[in-house]
């Protein structure tokens, strides 16, 4: 049985329908989930894509926590379901404490979109599973507020728990510790500034982040 | 600085272009209807010339001069005076400053009079006012624009509408519009360029569209100069912010640096967007009784005199007066148009609107008028009905107000608690500010304004006499008298260059500092994305039918040229977007214009308008080509100076499968360089070649401070074969049928910066070297003949023969390989050295003084 992929979706969102168009091309079941729900519908797995949730008034994600659908995915994510942030996702799941450290203006004040290298750190998240340490994947970047950053004990219970998912090989944005990516201590919360949805097709030139959303969806299987 | 011969070239002055994808065509300059556009304005024009507080018609002391007919005004109502029958002379001299202060002439009065039959009101003086407007009324170029060709088989919508809509087969739909926002962006650059995408994003989502890519061509000063980094700096950031979050991919333009736009620059826009054929809808209103629903954002007071104090003047270069302007640039929030997007989306899927129409320069007013003129049917307004950001706005404010971000929808009354309730949902608001009304006795539809349904009447005029009756002027021509001796001064006759290898390098930017602000990714449809000769789109949205086609979208201008010769100038900008387009292996369909000119009342501009449209019809008639839509922009000047005439034409291409990617700018190591040609020989003494023409090269007018000279020929027939083989030859390997081994490994149009920088930029991109002869000195290096398309292919011998067959000239230039660009005995440059000059050259400009950059 295919796995059923919750997407959010916030006024402002924008990039729901191309991750509803990825997991459903690796052969996975989509929908998307309205932010005034409370109740996630039994999917196996959710998604908060990218995108200006809220128009990122006050700050990324700054309002966006507080909706309903919010404290649904806390619930799903304190039971073990998988979380995946994608950008504005990521800062989305910052904001509501699901993700540690927060993401700052980039590194030069501009809005930076291109396609970056990743290297995966750790197989051991939702997003990575199977994954080998060290493999490299061109995955495309598109954010004003990317610059991950933290204070230094996270920093060091990020690195001890081997608990970063994915660093740039050319840092684009000024992350502290090259940080692309980052998972909870329960290891099924990830955040991640590159889109995996927009490297899916060979069109496109990179099918490298199927790499990533199938991992997820192996970590979905319904039971 | 029109004729600035020999001005100095700035130390980089490069035009750039990254160029991306698109689809579908645009609309608006109707040749055959007044296309009282109210978009989200550009530069209209607007004789009297128009102090900068004009639009404040309280400076006209006093009430209207009071007619037969005219409407009771509501009291205390400023601007419906109604005066009393019996004014003095010194009212009368109020009125007549009034109709002059709004920017209309005394013939234009008459007009207004004639009409009525009787004198307007404030009210109604401020409404034809705006919607007499060279920005709404097109009322100088209207004339010339109708010799443009507009029809074609793929043409569904043409010009006059919101967008132009082109059908690009599997059920689906296109639609494409290009527009200006060039005043507002001098004065408040992020802003102004903005809500230039604001926009231009209403007008195609009006078609039923969903908006997927924009593309913006800018030209700016020299970029040593502060203001000038200023205003780039501000216009991409506008354009990144707000294109970004609203969530349409931006995939290309053109950047372009010429002393000329230094007191004005252009800033263009072009959006395309995608519809299932069934779904579109057009501006208009039917069934008296339905209702008119605001959407979106509230009414304030900025944006008013929009049209008539930006766009319909130019800057005169004293100091504060274009900061004196400042509040007239309206303020754009993308989160508001992202859900607006969303909610006319959802209503027009679900069938829930009649018509529906954006508010854009001239407001209110525009949209209902328009609305109304198209339907044959009437309208009332209830001013009082329309949600205000601020208190104490008066009829006049709310009816022009320019704010941003706000629709008007036509509804059935049982179909309006659906529609706000889908409003609710996206937290989009609604009021019913209108009512579609039945055409009096003699078939005319009138747009009323009321002060509540049943109220005081302020307003009373024929719809019609608002959005298509305005003036028509025939204004002067004449060829500026200095042009014989300009083009007499050829560059020909220009020393060498000591170095042509460091005339290359300072020719070479890569426009990647732009667009790298953009997101040109979203939607997952960008199979080439900016930088490239055409962006390639996939033809996919959610709600499309599944498809294997491609759009290819490319936009080009050569001011330069045009300066010259604006005929033959804008031809060759026709010719270079198609050309464009078909090295993505796209069939160009279609084109929209955005036509960039000064000040109308000179008659050398006017001439060179003129001009530029006959090169127009004349390019898009050889190359079969409909014009599906434009933007006239006038009044492009600062302290009496035009800018040169800028025509921006912007290509739509079709690709019939779209299975694997184009080869793009790119050499393959080993494979042959080869040039196909199909422009005119240069004429020489009998018997001999002659020598290229370097006339209005980047070469001549950036290195050497040159704008003289007369410029190539351009052979439209050997053009249309040119673009016939080249979009064959890359289809082909688009569709997957380019066997294990593709013919092609690269494909670039020669254009800007000539044969040299073509190469060079073959080279750079790929990081892969070239050693190519046949290039026997700086002429043949940098002169812009057109007609001509660089390949790099394993198979020369079959590319030849595909050439010969088309009847174009074939030459193998040399081959791909190493780590150098070897052109001749002209240049020899490593590739990482090129690469370095290309990829710093922007930076180097624009970064240079930029704040703390890590």
């Amino acid at each position: 049985m295919a796995a059923r992929v919750g997407v959010v979706v916030f006024p402002g969102s924008n990039c729901e329908h191309d991750v509803v168009q990825s997991v459903r091309a690796l052969g996975a079941e989509a929908e998307l989930v309205w932010h005034h729900q409370d109740d996630l519908g039994g999917v196996d797995a959710v998604v908060l894509p990218g995108g200006f949730a809220h128009g990122d008034y006050l700050r990324p994600g700054a309002i966006a926590r507080f909706a309903p659908v919010l404290e649904a995915i806390a619930r799903f994510a304190a039971d073990g379901g998988p979380v995946v942030g994608i950008c504005n996702g990521f800062q989305v799941l910052t904001e509501a404490g699901l993700l540690p450290g927060a993401l700052q203006k980039n590194r030069g004040l501009r809005f930076v979109c291109e396609t970056v290298e990743l290297e995966v750190a750790t197989d051991r998240s939702v997003l990575t599973g199977g994954v080998a340490p060290g493999t490299r994947l061109r995955v495309p970047v598109n954010h004003f507020e990317g610059n991950y950053t933290c204070d230094a004990r996270t920093l060091a219970e990020l690195r001890d728990d081997d608990r970063v998912v994915l660093r740039y090989v050319d840092n684009p944005n000024g992350s502290v510790d090259d940080i692309a990516g980052v998972c909870n201590a329960g290891r099924n919360v990830v955040g991640l500034m590159p889109h995996p949805e927009r490297a899916c097709d060979p069109l496109l030139g990179s099918t490298d982040g199927r790499v990533l959303l199938s991992a997820l969806l192996g970590a979905s299987v319904p039971c | 600085m029109r004729a600035a011969s020999g001005a100095v070239p700035s130390r980089n002055c490069a035009k750039e272009r990254h160029r991306a994808v698109a689809k579908r065509s645009g609309r608006d300059q109707s040749g055959t209807r007044a296309a009282g556009r109210p978009a989200a304005c550009s530069i209209g024009a607007m004789e009297a010339a128009a102090s900068p507080d004009a639009h404040e018609p309280e400076a006209a002391s006093g009430g209207g001069r009071s007619g037969r007919n005219a409407p009771a005004a509501a009291a205390g109502d400023a601007i419906a005076g109604d005066a009393a029958p019996g004014m003095t002379a010194g009212d009368e001299l109020a009125a007549l400053a009034m109709h002059r202060a709004l920017g209309l002439t005394d013939g234009e009065l008459a007009e207004v009079e004639q009409v009525l039959g009787r004198h307007p009101n404030h009210l109604e003086l401020a409404l034809y006012a705006v919607m007499w407007s060279e920005h709404c009324s097109y009322k100088s170029s209207r004339v010339h624009l109708r010799r443009l060709p507009t029809e074609g088989e793929r043409v569904l919508v043409g010009p006059g509408e919101n967008a132009g809509v082109v059908d690009a087969g599997d059920g689906i739909a296109v639609a494409i519009r290009i527009e200006s926002h060039n005043h507002p962006s001098a004065i408040e650059p992020t802003q102004g360029a903005a809500t230039g995408v604001g926009g231009i994003l209403r007008d195609i989502f009006t078609m039923g569209a969903r908006p997927i890519a924009v593309m913006d061509p800018l030209f700016f000063g020299d970029p040593e100069e502060a203001h000038q980094r200023w205003l780039v700096e501000g216009v991409v950031a506008g354009i990144s912010g707000y294109g970004n979050s609203v969530g349409v991919p931006t995939v290309g333009g053109e950047l372009t640096f010429d002393p000329t736009y230094a007191g004005n620059p252009l800033v263009n826009v072009l959006c395309m967007g995608v519809l299932p054929v069934d779904r579109l809808v057009l501006g208009r209103a039917s069934g008296p009784g339905n209702v008119a629903v605001l959407l979106g954002s509230t009414t304030g007071r900025d944006g008013i005199g929009g049209v008539s104090v930006l766009a319909s003047a130019g800057f005169g270069g004293e100091d504060g007066a274009a900061a004196a302007k400042r509040p007239s640039v309206q303020v754009g929030d993308p989160y508001e148009e992202k859900r607006l997007i969303e909610a006319c989306l959802e209503l027009l899927e679900a069938k829930l609107v009649v018509g529906i129409q954006d508010l854009g320069g001239a407001g209110l007013v525009c949209a209902t008028s328009e609305t109304a003129a198209r339907g044959g049917v009437g309208m009332d307004v209830d001013v009082t009905a329309v949600p205000r950001r601020e208190p104490g706005m008066e009829p006049y404010e709310v009816m022009t107000s320019e704010s941003q971000e706000r629709m008007l929808a036509i509804v059935t009354p049982e179909d309006l608690p659906r529609v706000e309730e889908v409003c609710r949902r996206w937290e989009v608001r609604t009021a019913v500010v209108g009512r579609v009304t039945e055409p009096d006795g003699s078939g005319v539809g009138h747009l009323r304004v009321l002060d509540g349904f049943g109220g005081a009447v302020l307003a009373d005029v024929p719809a019609r006499s608002l959005s298509d009756e305005a003036p028509l002027y025939h204004r002067p021509l004449a060829r500026p008298t200095d042009l014989d001796a300009r083009l007499a001064d050829d560059p020909g006759a220009l020393p060498a260059p000591a170095s042509c290898t460091e005339d290359l390098l300072a020719l070479l930017a890569d426009p990647s500092w732009v667009y790298r602000q953009y997101d040109h990714q979203l939607f997952l449809n960008t199979v080439e994305g900016p930088g490239g000769d055409a962006a390639v789109l996939k033809l996919a949205a959610p709600g499309l039918p599944p498809s294997d086609r491609g759009l290819a979208l490319a936009t080009d201008s050569n001011p330069r040229w045009c300066s010259l010769d604006p005929r033959s100038g804008t031809a060759a900008a026709v010719a270079e977007a198609a050309l464009n387009v078909a090295c993505t292996g796209a069939r160009p369909v279609a084109v929209v214009n955005c036509c960039n000119f000064g000040n109308p009342e000179h008659p050398e501009v006017m001439w060179q308008l003129s001009e530029a449209i006959d090169g127009m019809a004349e390019a898009c008639l050889a190359l079969g080509l409909p014009v599906v839509g434009g933007n006239v922009s006038l009044y492009n000047e600062s302290a009496g100076a035009d800018i040169d005439p800028t025509p921006v034409i912007g290509a739509l291409g079709l690709v019939d499968e779209l299975r694997a990617r184009p080869p793009g700018i790119s050499l393959r190591e080993g494979s042959s360089v080869v040039l196909l040609d199909a422009g005119p020989e240069p004429e020489g003494a009998p018997g001999t070649r002659g020598r290229p023409s370097l006339a209005g090269s980047r070469w001549a007018v950036e290195r050497r401070g040159h704008r003289n000279g007369t410029p190539p020929r351009l052979d439209l027939a050997g053009h249309a074969r040119l673009i016939g083989l080249v979009a064959g030859l890359v289809a082909e390997q688009v569709a997957g049928r380019g066997g294990d081994v593709p013919l092609l490994d690269g494909v670039h149009d020669v254009s800007g910066g000539g044969l040299g920088v073509a190469l060079a930029e073959l080279a750079v991109r790929s990081g892969t070297g070239v050693e190519a002869g046949g290039i026997a000195d700086h002429s043949d290096l940098f002169a812009e003949t057109p007609s001509r398309v660089l390949v790099c292919t394993p198979r020369p011998a079959e590319v030849g023969a595909r050439a010969a067959e088309a009847g174009v000239r074939f030459t193998v230039l040399g081959t791909a390989g190493g780590d150098r660009v070897v052109l001749g005995d002209l240049v020899d440059v490593p590739v990482a050295e090129a690469q370095a000059a290309w990829r710093g050259a922007l930076p180097a400009l624009l970064d240079e003084w930029a704040p703390a950059s890590s």
